[in-house]
């Protein structure tokens, strides 16, 4: 009997790759999937902190994908490898943070990795679902064999979307899979993977606007970079990427940003980071939880709880009493007038 | 049969699901594992990556912030 041929399918969760892998399983091939962490996907986190995401359905795609194919999926944590990646991207950023096409190289070559270690198990090629131009950055027709050289996966990479306007893979040429059957999608229009999305049944599939992470986010990326400014080191950790998700974020000077809750979902987030940062709460009125990052001078409590006091119900009070607790210290009162509008300046905002 | 508890707490989705996977690949067909988190989230991805991937859910129990998902290490 011939031997049953294996592909580990990279699953963002959106349509592409669900496409990539029925067409293959059309022809017969096994595909589990593998999907790769890097703390900064689109998937979960923000839906669970703000109040009104909380009655949206929640779903990981990755693994909604993975169940409507019926495949096996792998999670992998990448979240320290990848700080290389978006620290020293040899290719550079998109046109925000994202730098796209390392982080294909990257997610390729950890693939690569993970063909050798299931190599027994039959796993001998890799599939993504991309298409050649649909991004700008990283689905050029000139970068497709980049992708492939650098992360060594070499011709045991096959697109099955775009197979056909590009040379023949191994698992082509070994006739594993028939090219002939594979498809030559090309550009920015989504037609054509609608119209297959149709033909195998998929509905009610994810099609994120602008990429799998928040860094091809603009305010996202600003945000990153203010932090980064702001402690004159791109060191990060994964909190540091949780909380740029979360409440808004001011910086009235430059060795101090604030994160004020917006809803009561995002206080009870910020209260777990309470023995890590300095926290600033009204509570002579109602009004949200704010926290301190980076290194604020005493003299400049009063600036920050008038800043605080400003988005909470005492905001137009002629005094409010505000706490101040500092992990390891006791914790202080202060009576302050909240900000006007105008004096919250709009360049604090990041 | 053995019985394990994961700590997930404070921790967004999917790395509950994460946790939850890289744990269950130590344990042994039948074992239970209960897992518990405070992200409300975890309530449908592990289930859900319980269904693909061949393990059991038995149970989920919610009580304050908490909640208890337990697993059972295959079908
Ligand atoms: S959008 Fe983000 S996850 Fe997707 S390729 Fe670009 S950097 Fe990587």
């Amino acid at each position: 009997m011939a031997k049953q041929h294996k592909a580990v399918a990279l699953i963002s969760g959106g349509l592409d790759s669900l496409l990539a892998v029925r067409v293959l399983q059309e022809q017969g091939i096994e595909v589990e999937g593998i999907n790769f962490y890097t703390g900064f996907c689109v998937e979960g986190h923000t839906h669970a902190i703000r109040n009104h995401d909380k009655d949206k359905q929640k779903r990981n795609n990755a693994l909604w994908a993975a169940e409507q194919l019926g495949i096996k999926l792998h999670i992998v944590d990448v979240i320290e490898e990848y700080k290389d990646v978006l620290l020293n991207p040899k290719h550079g950023y998109g046109a925000n943070m994202n730098p796209c096409l390392d982080c294909k190289i990257f997610m390729v070559s950890k693939a690569v990795e993970w063909v050798k270690e299931h190599h027994k198990e039959g796993f001998d090629f890799i599939i993504t679902g991309e298409v050649i131009g649909q991004r700008p950055m990283s689905q050029r027709k000139e970068v497709m064999p980049i992708v492939a050289g650098e992360s060594g996966a070499d011709d045991i990479l096959l697109r099955p979307l775009c197979a056909k306007n590009l040379a023949p893979t191994k698992p082509e040429l070994e006739g594993w899979v028939d090219r002939e059957k594979l498809y030559d999608f090309h550009g920015r229009n989504r037609k054509p993977q609608m119209a297959l999305a149709k033909q195998f049944g998929f509905t009610d599939y994810a099609s994120p606007a602008g990429g799998c992470c928040f860094l091809t986010d603009k305010n996202y990326s600003d945000k990153l970079v203010d932090l980064w400014e702001g402690r004159g080191s791109r060191e990060y950790e994964m909190d540091d990427i949780m909380l740029l998700k979360v409440g808004r974020h001011l910086r009235p000077k430059p060795e101090f940003k604030m994160i004020i809750a917006r809803d009561a979902g995002e206080s009870k987030y910020l209260e777990g980071y309470r023995k890590q940062f300095v926290t600033i709460q009204v509570i002579s009125h109602n009004g949200p939880l704010s926290m301190v990052d980076g290194k604020i001078q005493t003299e400049d409590y009063e600036l920050a709880a008038g800043i605080v006091a400003r988005y909470g119900q005492g905001r137009d009070a002629e005094e409010v009493k505000v706490e101040i607790s500092v992990p390891g210290q006791d914790v202080q009162t202060l009576n302050i007038k909240p900000l006007s509008i105008e004096q919250v300046l709009e360049e604090w905002h990041v | 049969m053995s019985r394990f508890e994961l700590d997930a707490r404070r921790m967004l989705c999917p790395m509950p699901v994460i946790k939850t996977q890289n744990k269950v690949k130590e344990l042994a067909e039948g074992d239970i594992l209960a897992v518990v988190c405070t992200d409300p989230g975890a309530l449908s991805d592990i289930p859900a990556w319980a269904r693909i991937n061949g393990h059991t859910i038995l149970g989920h129990e919610e009580n304050d912030d908490e909640l208890t998902i337990t697993v059972r290490v295959g079908g």
